[in-house]
């Protein structure tokens, strides 16, 4: 038997594929390349929107012409010809008003291959599910056990017909229409995403969950999501992305505004697997998505996410801590490798009297990678008594990757307590033959350590995403251990 | 069982283990004695298989099969232990979990199914007894944090849940109070059968009272220079190390 090297293992696993980097022939609807005012004017007008849903894009797009894309991520990349890229892409066989046993076999095929069968979705117990490809929802499921409480989840484009005093009265409440050059340009030509309410006091009964999936070269993929519980209500809402594996980069720029009203609470829980590029850095998603929320009296949102793919990653989950004694989270995992880039981390400002947030950052990098967090901790001169605690924890493996901590404070109220705590560490090939020494083989052992570095943020998902989590780490860490 | 024959081996340009013949037999408990720098902790990590050191000479084998292509995973899985002289944290992995990997790794290598839960917790019941360790602490991450003590504690905690056929006890007894190293003693001495070996590598002779070796051997410059009974390991107390340098150096 020859000896298996921390060598073999490495080249094990740079010829791992990335496991969902298939392309599913599907004919589709795409628009030609490029973007003005007649494109967005298209789009709305394929989704038979009314009009001050395209009055609103066009002064998106407005907007958007007018501004420069951000410089200040510590990511370096080739940016993206925004006139080369189609902005709709429906899969044709989607039709709003099929159930699901009309759907295009393909596109059952490919859920499947996700692991997610639309079959099985629809029997598993406590999960509610959105599918976007590319950028049509094509099909949610348990729509009548939730309307049954009052629940609304369905596509935003829906939404926007079937209940538009809503989505007008929240959309662009929490990320404005100009707050940034990816959001304003997701307001101009998002094609569709999840919209969500739960009504008053209502515990919703089951996670709901999106998956959206990248399937057409050469498109972008500009999902919207709104989400509102309002007053009492409490919901737990997952997220999974995946597209499939190629050369050129595609785009995915996403803005997601969640409103907690008084006493509400949101869980949001995030596992972002995007292609992230081959082991020569070529190809892969550029992911940059704003996603904040916003904290009435005594409100909560919480937000979880494991990121592992993307090429380039720039996103700030944040929450807006506005009410009186409202509570903000963040707990992240973020794992690069190879060349992938990842600056991600959160926002909390705080604006009631004693509002408290919680961040916890877990980092790792691998290979030729960089990964920074930033964070941002704004404590209002009215926030008396606010509270943060933030954690920021990076583990490193090999030598040639990189770890990065930007932490801004600000703080304009003398009764604020902020505490903020931060190690950097790297897997030892001590840990390592330790763990060789109990039976345990290196992949195994890496795998081992890592969960272990990134429990607290793990123990946050719920129970279906945890496992699913876990697993995808395994695959994400192509080890590098030096 | 264990046949070490003229092993050589180095770190760097440096030669450590300069000819190191050892037979080691089922059933038997080995000391391995000697002054600081003489290459005992190198012996043991050779036989576990750490690869900072590099073999130059000579052949390690267990049950007559060669070790020196087997990783060291491999090994464990045929039953090579090691308890550590510095166990390494690992930081959020609880000793239950870590066990519970080992264990099965094990399992699988050897065409076996994993442990059942239930058996999995009966055998945690009954080694943590043995080792008079509170089950809380089983939850606790691996060694972060743990006192020297706890930590060589765990160390044969961990040996009792293998059941290894070689067990090599690195310096086991340091950072142990009189209390602590009867009780680890102990839990070695009933893991002790017919059918496996221990290897105990120490300093002092204060384990020996405890574990009592059937032979001894003198460690010194990378070589056994000195083989006896248990009464060698009192000679070595009374005259100390000076007495195997002069006789070297003569």
């Amino acid at each position: 038997m020859s000896k298996y090297t921390e060598d073999d293992l490495k080249i094990e696993l740079e010829n791992k594929e990335y496991e969902y980097g298939f392309y599913t022939e599907l004919e589709s609807d795409t628009f030609p390349i490029g973007l003005n005012e007649d494109i967005v004017r298209a789009i709305s007008l394929r989704k038979e929107e009314p009009q001050w849903m395209t009055d609103w894009r066009i002064e998106a797009f407005r907007a958007w012409q007018e501004m420069t894309e951000p410089e200040w991520a510590n990511v370096h990349y080739a940016k993206p010809d925004f006139q080369a890229i189609s902005y709709y892409s429906a899969p044709k066989a989607v039709d709003p008003n099929k159930t699901l046993d009309d759907v295009d076999p393909e596109l059952l095929e490919m859920y499947k291959k996700l692991g997610i069968s639309v079959d099985e979705q629809k029997m598993m117990n406590n999960v509610a599910m959105d599918i976007v490809v590319d950028s049509v929802s094509v099909a949610t499921t348990f729509k009548k056990t939730l309307g049954e409480k009052g629940i609304i989840f369905m596509s935003i484009s829906e939404a926007i017909k079937e209940h538009p005093e809503l989505v007008r009265k929240y959309l662009g409440t929490v990320v404005p229409q100009k707050d940034n050059f990816y959001a304003a340009l997701n307001s101009a030509v998002f094609s569709d995403g999840s919209f969500c309410y739960i009504p008053k006091g209502v515990r919703c009964p089951m996670e709901l969950s999106t998956y959206f999936r990248i399937n057409q070269a050469g498109t972008g993929q500009f999902e919207r999501t709104l989400l509102v519980a309002d007053a009492g209500s409490y919901v737990s809402y997952l997220e999974g992305c995946t597209a499939p594996s190629r050369d050129e980069n595609q785009l995915h720029a996403a803005v997601v505004e969640l409103i907690a009203l008084e006493d509400a609470e949101i869980k949001y829980s995030t596992v972002q697997n995007w292609y992230p590029g081959n082991k020569e850095g070529k190809g892969g998603v550029f992911n940059f998505v704003t996603k904040r929320g916003i904290c009435e009296t005594n409100a909560k949102i919480s937000w979880t996410q494991v990121e592992t793919g993307s090429a380039v990653t720039w996103k700030y989950p944040s929450v807006i801590l506005k009410g009186d004694n409202s509570v903000g989270e963040f707990y992240s995992i973020a794992v690069t490798n190879n060349y992938q880039q990842a600056d991600t981390g959160t926002k909390m400002i705080h604006l009631g009297k004693n509002t408290k947030s919680t961040i916890i950052s877990k980092g790792i990098s691998a290979g030729k990678s960089q990964n920074s967090y930033r964070g941002l901790v704004q404590i209002s001169p009215r926030a008396d008594n606010a509270r943060n605690f933030s954690q920021c924890d990076s583990l490193l493996m090999g030598n040639n990757c990189g770890a990065h901590t930007f932490p801004y404070i600000e703080s304009k109220n003398p009764s604020a307590k902020i505490e903020h705590e931060a190690t950097t560490s790297k897997i030892g090939e001590d840990q390592v033959f330790y763990c060789n020494q109990r039976g345990i083989p290196t992949e195994k052992a890496i795998a081992l350590i890592v969960n272990g570095f990134s429990k607290e943020v793990l123990n946050k998902l719920p129970m279906e995403f945890a496992v699913e989590a876990q697993k995808l780490l395994e695959i994400s860490l192509e080890g590098s251990v030096g | 069982m264990l046949s070490i024959k003229n092993l050589h081996a180095s770190i760097g340009d440096k030669e450590i283990l300069k000819g190191i013949n050892l037979e080691v037999k089922a059933g038997e408990i080995h000391a391995i004695m000697g002054p600081n720098g003489a290459g005992k902790s190198t012996l043991a990590s050779i036989i576990a298989g750490n690869e900072n050191y590099e073999v130059t000479g000579g052949e390690i084998s267990l049950d007559g099969e060669d070790l020196a292509e087997l990783a060291p995973e491999e090994r464990a899985h045929k039953g090579v232990f090691l308890s550590f002289q510095y166990p390494v944290e690992i930081p959020g992995v609880s000793v239950t979990n870590f066990m519970r990997t080992a264990i099965n790794e094990t399992r699988k290598a050897n065409g076996q199914d994993e442990m059942p839960a239930n058996e999995m917790l009966k055998l945690i019941r009954e080694k943590s007894e043995l080792l008079e360790i509170d089950r809380k602490f089983l939850s606790r991450s691996l060694n972060e944090g743990f006192s020297g003590g706890e930590k060589k504690r765990n160390e044969i905690f961990q040996m009792a849940m293998l059941e290894p056929k070689l067990a090599i006890l690195d310096e086991t007894d340091s950072g142990l109070d009189i209390d602590a190293l009867r009780i680890v003693a102990n839990g070695v001495n009933k893991l002790k059968s017919d059918k496996n070996a221990i290897v105990v590598i120490t300093h002092y002779q204060r384990l020996l009272d405890y574990i009592v070796p059937d032979f001894v051997h003198v460690l010194y410059n990378g070589k056994i220079v000195k083989s006896g009974g248990k009464e060698l390991a009192h000679e070595l107390e009374e005259k100390g190390y000076d007495w195997i340098k002069q006789e070297q150096e003569a």
